[in-house]
């Protein structure tokens, strides 16, 4: 049963525990399960980028749904300039229409006015901030400004305890008289094991995962509240499943002896005890730096492949044996793998490769829309080498798809109106 | 390869995020880290390079990495929410991941050791499974009969200040009741009265906690000495809002005898 969680520790700023190695993804590609849509990475855009020891850390949505505002390096309040021409008009016009829509938002009233452009979906406005910042107009810490200053101070401690705190105690920055400054952070991995919706199965017989490890519920871009319950429905499922299947010693036998999974458990747990490696930076220590200096870039919010010679640099630096990361040793209770991110960083280099169409969620080649939207993206074990490449895409259930058709007429409707 | 690896490959010209690549400050800071279990140990000391704003959290961080990769610590969320990397910091109990080294005195060497209250398991990590216990006797949420689901603002945030506990248990450490004088058989502790102050203050909750509160809880051995409310990190007001409060319902019900004669008289 793997609830491993997701990769966050391969990038260099990312919201997640650093705990998210990916461990769990790569056991199961290690044994020949099925990964899928590795490349479907989701970006905050809002993380503190500042000081180093908290990069990455969530600003909370809660900020420009309380008014906060994004301006870059010269003032200009930039996000009126990225929203997308076909939503344009679900957005204010201009920042009086926006600070209505906030006054009347927070005080729960029905209002005819729009959303300020900050309330774009995350992969655009993190998209935007990095563009900014790209383009130079970044703050002096690369990101992006967050105002919610211009409130009464009192507002914004009661509606934001939580960040007015969080950044005076970690950053001296008292966010009701200065501004945040804020950047896109690696947020959460839609991509993971390929499992059976009905019993959290993945390819392998007797292995389970769930959570976000797991992949296939989001799509390529999770709606935010949407992976608690995900855990809570498909968690519950995989466990029931995976019990029933434990309970019948003779098939987990099987399944774990063939596989080796008790040899690769004993030569793990020898490992942790080895004298030599109490010396000097870690294996792991040593191969996350240039891993995580690839993988914001290549699988970033604007990832772009930059040739052979980077995309083998990353590889290469995901292919080293060694513990990827360096967790607590309560040993001999210890993590029964060599965990490491080649699994994910080499799929989502895979994905980068030059001259192939991307289909990331933050950059995908254009004129592919509709093809990609098709296929799952599938990495499998073939020899010592990983085989990408696209399967078709599960068919909806007849009796799921009843209960979205009324919702589509509803919308062919209203674009006939508009 | 390995020199491929160690060199940076061409990430600091055009990575817009080069903060960390400036953030080195040239200092090195003494860290003596208690490293042991049940059996004994003791403080090893560690040089760490420090970086701008940096947090014990990440100096122990520093040294799992580079030079003591089985040392063990408990930790999640980096961010003072998830209550996992409770320690004790030069003798005071807090969360590592909100210590900032510059708050400490230059050159100073600082001390990190494991919660002294809870059994240790390895190095910083204890176990802290005795709060579990006890939160499970304690009578849960019990609506009343027809209370009406609709309260009054202020009903609310007095109930949300005890719902602010990220149980860190450094409330629960630094309690001398069970620090020095160990009576965690009869005594529940700081934040187990901030939950059940939570409950009974809960304007739809119809349970009766008091009993539990004298017999069980033992929340008279507490002498408000205040030290709870000091190293709560998320600022509860624990003495004052819950347990003083707590106490004189304990009061009221047991000790009063006005009240007392008063239920005599009108059997309530």
């Amino acid at each position: 049963m793997i609830a491993t969680g997701g990769v966050g520790k391969a990038f260099k700023v990312t919201s997640n525990s650093w705990e998210y190695t990916a461990d769990g993804q790569a056991l199961a590609f290690d044994v020949g399960a099925e990964l899928i849509d590795m490349e479907f990475v989701q970006f905050h855009p809002t993380g503190m980028v500042w000081p180093p020891g908290v990069m990455g850390l969530l600003v909370t949505e809660g900020v420009r749904g309380e008014g906060g505002i994004l301006r870059n390096s010269k003032g200009e309040r930039f996000m009126w300039k990225y929203l997308p021409e076909a939503r344009r008009n679900e957005y204010a016009d201009d920042e009086d229409e926006a600070a209505r829509w906030v006054e009347a938002a927070v005080a729960a009233k029905q209002t005819p006015d729009r959303r300020p452009p900050e309330l774009s979906t995350r992969d655009n406005v993190a998209r935007a901030i990095y563009t900014e910042v790209r383009e130079g107009r970044g703050t002096p810490h690369g990101g992006a400004f967050l105002d919610i200053s211009y409130l009464p101070a009192d507002r914004v401690k009661k509606k934001l305890p939580s960040m007015y705190h969080q950044f005076m105690e970690l950053a001296d920055v008292d966010i009701t008289k200065q501004p945040m400054e804020v950047g896109p952070t690696m947020h959460y991995m839609m991509g993971g094991i390929r499992v059976d919706p009905d019993s959290g199965a993945a390819t392998v017989p007797g292995l389970f995962a769930a959570g976000e490890a797991a992949a296939g519920l989001h799509g390529a871009n999770r709606l935010g509240g949407n992976s608690l319950s995900d855990l809570v429905v498909f968690g519950k499922r995989a466990g029931e499943r995976g019990r029933v299947r434990a309970r019948d010693p003779g098939a987990h036998d099987r399944a774990v002896r063939d596989r080796g999974l008790r040899a690769r458990n004993a030569r793990a747990v020898r490992s942790l005890g080895r004298r030599g490696s109490v010396r000097g930076p870690s294996r792991a220590t040593r191969l996350h730096g240039p891993l995580r200096r690839h993988l914001p870039r290549e699988g970033g919010p604007r990832a772009r492949a930059h040739g052979p010679r980077r995309a083998r640099g990353a590889r290469e630096a995901g292919t080293g044996r060694g513990h990827a990361h360096v967790q607590p040793r309560l040993a001999p209770r210890a993590r029964p793998a060599q965990p490491d991110h080649r699994v994910a960083g080499d799929h989502a280099q895979r994905a980068a490769a030059p001259g192939e169409p991307r289909r990331a969620l933050a950059t995908r080649s254009p004129g592919h829309g509709s093809a990609f939207g098709a296929v799952n993206m599938r990495a499998v074990k073939s020899g010592a080498e990983m085989k990408v490449e696209p399967t078709p895409l599960p068919q909806m259930p007849e009796e799921l798809k009843r209960l979205f058709e009324p919702a589509k007429e509803k919308e062919r409707e209203k674009e006939k109106v508009g | 390869m390995s020199t491929e690896l160690d060199t940076p490959v061409g990430a600091a010209a055009t990575n817009p995020t080069p903060a960390a690549d400036r953030a080195a400050t040239g200092r090195e800071a003494v860290f003596r880290v208690y490293r042991g279990d049940a059996k004994g140990g003791q403080e090893v000391e560690y040089r760490v390079p420090v970086e701008t704003g940096m947090v014990v959290l990440d100096a122990i961080h520093w040294i799992q990495g580079h030079v003591a990769p089985d040392l063990a610590v408990r930790w999640n969320c980096k961010a003072a929410k998830c209550g996992s990397c409770s320690a004790e910091v030069n003798g005071k109990p807090t969360l590592m991941c909100k210590s900032r080294l510059d708050h400490f005195a230059e050159g100073e060497p600082i001390t990190v050791r494991p919660m002294k209250t809870f059994p240790i398991i390895k190095d910083l990590v204890t176990d802290v499974s005795w709060n579990f216990e006890v939160n499970k006797r304690i009578p849960p949420f019990q609506p009343r009969e027809k209370a009406e689901w609709k309260w009054m603002q202020t009903d609310i945030d007095r109930v949300q200040e005890f719902r602010k506990c990220i149980e860190c248990f450094l409330c629960q450490d630094v309690c001398h009741v069970l620090r020095q004088h160990e009576l965690k058989h009869q005594f529940a502790g700081p934040r187990f009265f901030v939950r059940i102050a939570g409950l009974e203050m809960h304007p739809i909750d119809g349970a009766d906690r008091t009993g539990f509160l004298k017999d069980h809880a033992g929340i008279g051995l507490c002498n408000i000495t205040k030290c709870c409310t000091d190293v709560c990190p998320e600022g509860i007001t624990i003495t004052d809002n819950a347990i003083i409060p707590l106490k004189e319902r304990v009061v009221d019900r047991f000790y009063d005898p006005v009240q007392w004669v008063w239920r005599k008289v009108t059997g309530k």
